[in-house]
C-alpha cells in the first residue's frame, strides 16, 4: 500500500516538469510535448483520487481528458504542419507575427 | 512493501523521462522520453487497480498520440533547436529545478496539512479472485448509463477535430 501524498507529489512533479519544459522549450513540438505531460500529471491526481474515494468517476474524467487530448493533438500538429509550410521553421522565435 | 517498491521504481522512471524531455534538444529525443513516462504511468495506474485506464493510456497515448507526434517530427525533418533569444541563464539553472521541487513540496506540504498522507491507497478491490474496481466492465457501465450524453458529446468534438485537421493541414491549391 502506498500512501496518497506520494501519488500527488509525483503528478505535481510531473505537471511542473510540463510547465519548465513549456517555458523554456523553443522548439514548437517540444512545446505540444510539454503540454502532453501537464496532462498527464493531472491524469494520475484523478487515478489516485477516485482510488482513495472508491468512486469511478475519476476514470472517466480521465478518459474524457484523454479524448480531448487525442483531438487537441490532431488540430495542433496540423496547425504546426500549417506554420512550418509558410514559415519554414519550427523555432517560436521566428513566430512571432500573426499575418502570413 | 511490493507495492511500495513497484511504485518506487516506476515513480523514477517517470520523473527521469520527464526531465529528460526537458534535457534533451531534440524533438524525437524528447518525443521518445515522453513515451517512457507514458508507460510507466501506465504500470503506476494498475498499481491503483486502474485496468481500463491502464490499457487505454497504453494504446491511445504512448500508441496513437506518439506516433502522431513521431510522424509529425519526421515528416518535418525537425533538427536540434536553435535558442534566438537567450534568457538569464542562471534564472534557467536555478529556476527549474525550483519549479519542480517547490511543486512537490508544495503538494507533500498540502496533503500533509489534510492528512492524505496517512491515507494509504492502491491494490486492486478483489472479489471472488477478480478485481471489481476499475476493470473495464464497471468503467463501461458507468460510461454507457450515467456519463452518456458526455460520451455522445464527445464524438462530435472528435469529428471537428478530424475535420479541422484536414483542413489546416491541407495544401492551398493555387
Amino acid at each position: 500500500m502506498v500512501p496518497l501524498s506520494y501519488y500527488l507529489v509525483l503528478s505535481a512533479v510531473l505537471f511542473a516538469c510540463g510547465v519548465a519544459g513549456f517555458l523554456i522549450k523553443r522548439n514548437i513540438i517540444t512545446i505540444f510535448l510539454s503540454i502532453e505531460l501537464m496532462l498527464n500529471g493531472v491524469n494520475l491526481s484523478f487515478v489516485a483520487f477516485a482510488a482513495q474515494l472508491k468512486s469511478l468517476d475519476g476514470h472517466i474524467f480521465v478518459f474524457f481528458v484523454m479524448v480531448v487530448a487525442a483531438a487537441e493533438a490532431a488540430v495542433g500538429l496540423a496547425i504546426i504542419i500549417a506554420v512550418f509550410r509558410t514559415r519554414e521553421t519550427l523555432n517560436v522565435d521566428r513566430v512571432n507575427l500573426l499575418r502570413l | 512493501m511490493l507495492a511500495l517498491i513497484l511504485f518506487f521504481i516506476f515513480a523514477l522512471l517517470c520523473v527521469g523521462g520527464a526531465i529528460n524531455l526537458l534535457v534533451q534538444k531534440h524533438p524525437i529525443n524528447s518525443a521518445l522520453s515522453l513515451i517512457v513516462v507514458m508507460g510507466s504511468l501506465a504500470l503506476i495506474y494498475l498499481l491503483l487497480g486502474a485496468e481500463f485506464v491502464a490499457a487505454v493510456q497504453v494504446i491511445v497515448y504512448a500508441g496513437a498520440v506518439m506516433v502522431l507526434f513521431v510522424f509529425v517530427i519526421m515528416l518535418l525533418n525537425a533538427g536540434e533547436e536553435e535558442r534566438l533569444s537567450h534568457g538569464s541563464r542562471v534564472a534557467t539553472m536555478l529556476g527549474v529545478p525550483a519549479l519542480i521541487i517547490g511543486l512537490g513540496i508544495a503538494a507533500a506540504v498540502v496533503s500533509h496539512l489534510t492528512g492524505l498522507d496517512r491515507i494509504a491507497i492502491g491494490g486492486p478491490t478483489v472479489m471472488n479472485g477478480e478485481n471489481v474496481f476499475g476493470n473495464p466492465q464497471a468503467v463501461g457501465h458507468l460510461l454507457f448509463r450515467e456519463y452518456l450524453l458526455p460520451f455522445e458529446v464527445t464524438s462530435i468534438l472528435i469529428l471537428v477535430a478530424i475535420m479541422g485537421a484536414v483542413v489546416l493541414a491541407r495544401r492551398e491549391e493555387e
